[in-house]
């Protein structure tokens, strides 16, 4: 490939034709490609808003964002025209703000002409003369706290040729955040700066919420068709190592560069860097995208969902795939226990719909290390199936599985000394319904747990430290 | 029976005194030492104030009304663009009517720096510095100097971090500090007279240079304590500004020289 010539190259002259009003989207989204043959003026309109949006289930978390939602919208243009950019800063809000455009080519990117209060407007231009996938973000004191609380998104400049097409394009762009509470703690959870001072985070996110790609929110695609995804990293501190389980990446253009590497498994995305990578896809189901930074996938949040339909090929694979394995407790809430949720709302919640949605939720929490079949494995994790310690006293278990167990009990004759963490996390109608679910499989019979009961039991005991209220 | 009388005598001392020494619903705070984040030379590090006269709350909309009524040019029909953007007092609903959208004791907020000023000189009295509104604003309730207090530091974060885009509170309903002075957090954002004397960068992360007051990018060295996060949003917040413009939730109190200076 020969050499692009880099800016020194981008410059075709003057605008030409009309000015063009951007179209920005917000992430899974991409704007379509621009389709020029010629160097444009584009009119860029963002708005700073500054908003209460979950981040977790039953967790709020206060985003500045530009246009409302984290990433920042998606901005594609074409290399050598002239962007002229507004950033609206709106009433509403409490921060000064302004933005910095990797893509630009001048001292501070942009922030300075930017600098914005609350209910004003700045505007400045410039020529986007480099190609390739850009981060952009606000750089307004202090830079840390603006980025950490999701103020980044992605700008393309696209070849003068543009891209060859394909079937879907998305924008999938990765932060981490510090929250004053633990993991999953419930409730709005402000910033912490400290954690963030320490890189300690507490979230780490695609497309700012856990939940944003998941479920219903899963990327789509179908056997044979051909993605492109234009990944960034807000950051403020962490470098992912983005992967897709069970694809390869056929091109990657190693931090949204020009030159690809071809069959790579998995992308460094540094933070306030990107990447673009394009596979095709040949087996259906479900594929998982992770910061393969592991623990962040499993313990902070960073998986995302692409489902795959169309026809099996066993040739290529054989199948005896299991999603709810290995998402462990990040699978998505199912409909057993949305229905369960809405039936409690209606007063007519059943120990039937309790235990499907318990089943659910213990497939996700529990079966990690109670095992599916409740079994256990013997003098490690104690088992749940026909145990007499369990089925002994219906508070006890209450109990447990809030606020953890640690030190030596005696289940079925065996003595177990392993740790169980509090699942405080958990609210208390996951809990009944997760007890009720135990407490009548795989032999066992009791009574129905009541969200309730596990209130009381909340209210009447105390969390070891650190535990989640 | 002795014992109340002369404790309410005493009671009555305090409050004579104390009405002798401060203007009313002013506090009297200082001296005391302002350390600014970015000390413009070395030996700036700690800057004396001297004590002065603050306003124990925010000018509240129905006192703003008032100097309107009497000062016809400061009317938002009336006002000058050079004084005002088109948002100033947007929030009334006429120029001499608060309307249901203001309420009497909230703060005014949507004023200009222009307005403000010249509101407090009306009053006899002028904008605080920003040394002496930083000094006033250090104290938690217990103590005139609240820099190692985590938990007040973090209640001046947690209101930074909420989306303004509800109705404010009223003056003087949160707990008076050291000095005894209201709101001067988790209420509004507050002019003062050199709002613009830090010269923060538009961003953050200029440092060297010509204008060597500047944030940086790298961790904010040059701040003498750079966990200070409240304090570089403040100062963030006043540098956005310019004298003209209007927000919806910034507003303003007044301070006052003592009488023997």
């Amino acid at each position: 490939m020969p050499d692009t010539g880099g800016s020194a190259k981008g410059d075709f002259g003057s605008p030409r034709g009309d000015p063009i009003e951007a179209v920005l989207t917000q992430a899974p989204e991409l704007p379509p490609p621009t389709k020029r043959d010629y160097p444009a003026k584009v009119v860029v309109h963002l708005e700073v808003k500054e908003v209460v949006l979950p981040i977790a289930d039953g967790v709020d978390y206060t985003f500045w964002t530009f246009g409302g939602q984290v990433p920042g919208k998606f901005i594609r243009v074409r290399q050598g025209d002239t962007v002229e950019l507004h950033l609206q800063n709106h009433p509403d809000n409490k921060m000064p703000h302004n933005i910095d455009l990797h893509a630009v080519t001048g001292p501070g990117g942009g922030a300075t002409s930017t600098f914005t209060a609350p209910g004003h407007e700045s505007q400045f231009t410039f020529k986007a003369l480099n190609q390739g996938l850009f981060v952009y973000h606000c750089a307004t004191a202090p830079v840390g706290m603006h980025i950490a609380n999701g103020m980044y998104g992605l700008i393309f400049v696209e070849p003068p040729e543009g891209l060859p097409p394909v079937d879907h394009e998305y924008y999938v762009m990765q932060g981490d955040f510090y929250t004053v509470g633990k993991y999953r703690a419930k409730g709005l959870q402000p910033f912490d700066m400290q954690k963030a001072i320490e890189e300690n985070a507490t979230y780490v996110v695609f497309n700012g919420s856990e939940d944003s790609l998941v479920g219903e929110k899963a990327l789509k695609a179908k056997v044979g068709e051909t993605i492109r995804l234009f990944i960034g990293n807000g950051g403020p501190n962490l470098v992912s190592s983005f992967h897709v389980i069970g694809e390869i990446f056929d091109r990657v253009y190693q931090e949204g560069g020009t030159r690809y590497q071809e069959n790579v498994q998995t992308t460094l995305v540094p933070a306030g860097g990107s990447a673009i990578v394009e596979y095709k896809i040949e087996v259906p189901g479900t594929y998982i995208l992770v910061d393969h930074s592991i623990f962040r996938a499993f313990n902070k949040g960073a998986l995302g969902m692409m489902k795959v339909e169309g026809e099996e090929r066993k040739d290529i694979y054989s199948g005896k795939e299991v999603d709810s394995d290995y998402l462990a407790d990040k699978a998505a809430p199912s409909q057993a226990v949305a229905k369960a949720a809405e039936k409690m709302k209606e007063g007519e919640l059943t120990g039937d719909l309790q235990i499907a949605a318990g089943k659910t939720l213990f497939q996700g929490t529990c079966s990690t290390c109670h095992q599916a079949n409740g079994e256990g494995i013997e003098g490690v994790f104690p088992p749940l199936a026909k145990s007499d310690f369990l089925m002994a006293d219906k508070g006890r278990s209450i109990e447990i599985v809030l606020n953890g167990l640690e030190g030596s009990v005696v289940v079925n004759g065996k003595p177990y000394h392993s740790v169980m963490p509090p699942m405080s996390q958990l609210n208390d109608d996951e809990i009944a319904n997760i007890l009720t679910y135990v407490r009548n499989s795989w032999g066992n019979q009791g009574e129905v747990v009541s969200p309730a009961e596990v209130q009381a039991v909340r209210e009447k005991t105390a969390r070891p430290p650190g535990a989640a209220k | 029976m002795k014992r109340v009388v002369f404790f309410i005598a005493m009671i009555g001392v305090c409050i004579v005194a104390e009405a002798e020494v401060s203007p009313p619903n002013m506090s009297r705070v200082g001296p005391g030492p302002y350390r600014p984040l970015y000390p413009p030379t070395d030996k700036e590090k700690e800057i004396a104030v001297d004590a002065f006269f603050l306003d124990r709350r925010p000018v509240t909309n129905t006192e703003f009304l008032a100097f309107v009524r009497e000062n016809a040019k400061w009317r938002r029909d009336k006002i000058s663009g050079l004084f005002a953007d088109e948002r100033y007092l947007s929030h009334w609903t006429g120029s001499l009517d608060l309307g249901p959208g203001a309420d009497a004791e909230q703060p005014v907020t949507f004023v200009s720096w222009f307005a403000a000023k010249a509101y407090c000189e009306s009053r006899g009295g002028r904008l605080p510095y920003e040394a002496e509104w930083e000094l006033a604003a250090a104290a938690n309730e217990s103590s005139a100097d609240a820099k190692d207090d985590p938990v007040w530091q973090r209640r001046i974060l947690d209101w930074y971090s909420k989306p303004a885009g509800r109705p404010l509170g009223k003056v003087g309903r949160s707990v008076p500090n050291y000095w005894g002075v209201f709101d001067l957090h988790g209420l509004i954002w507050e002019w003062v007279y050199d709002y613009n004397a830090a010269l923060v960068g538009g961003d953050n992360r200029e440092q060297g240079g010509t204008e060597k007051l500047r944030f940086c990018g790298t961790g904010a060295l040059k701040a003498s304590d750079k966990n200070k996060y409240a304090d570089f949003m403040r100062i963030a917040f006043r540098s956005s500004l310019e004298a003209r413009y209007t927000v919806g939730h910034l507003g303003f109190r007044c301070a006052r020289d003592l009488e023997d200076k």
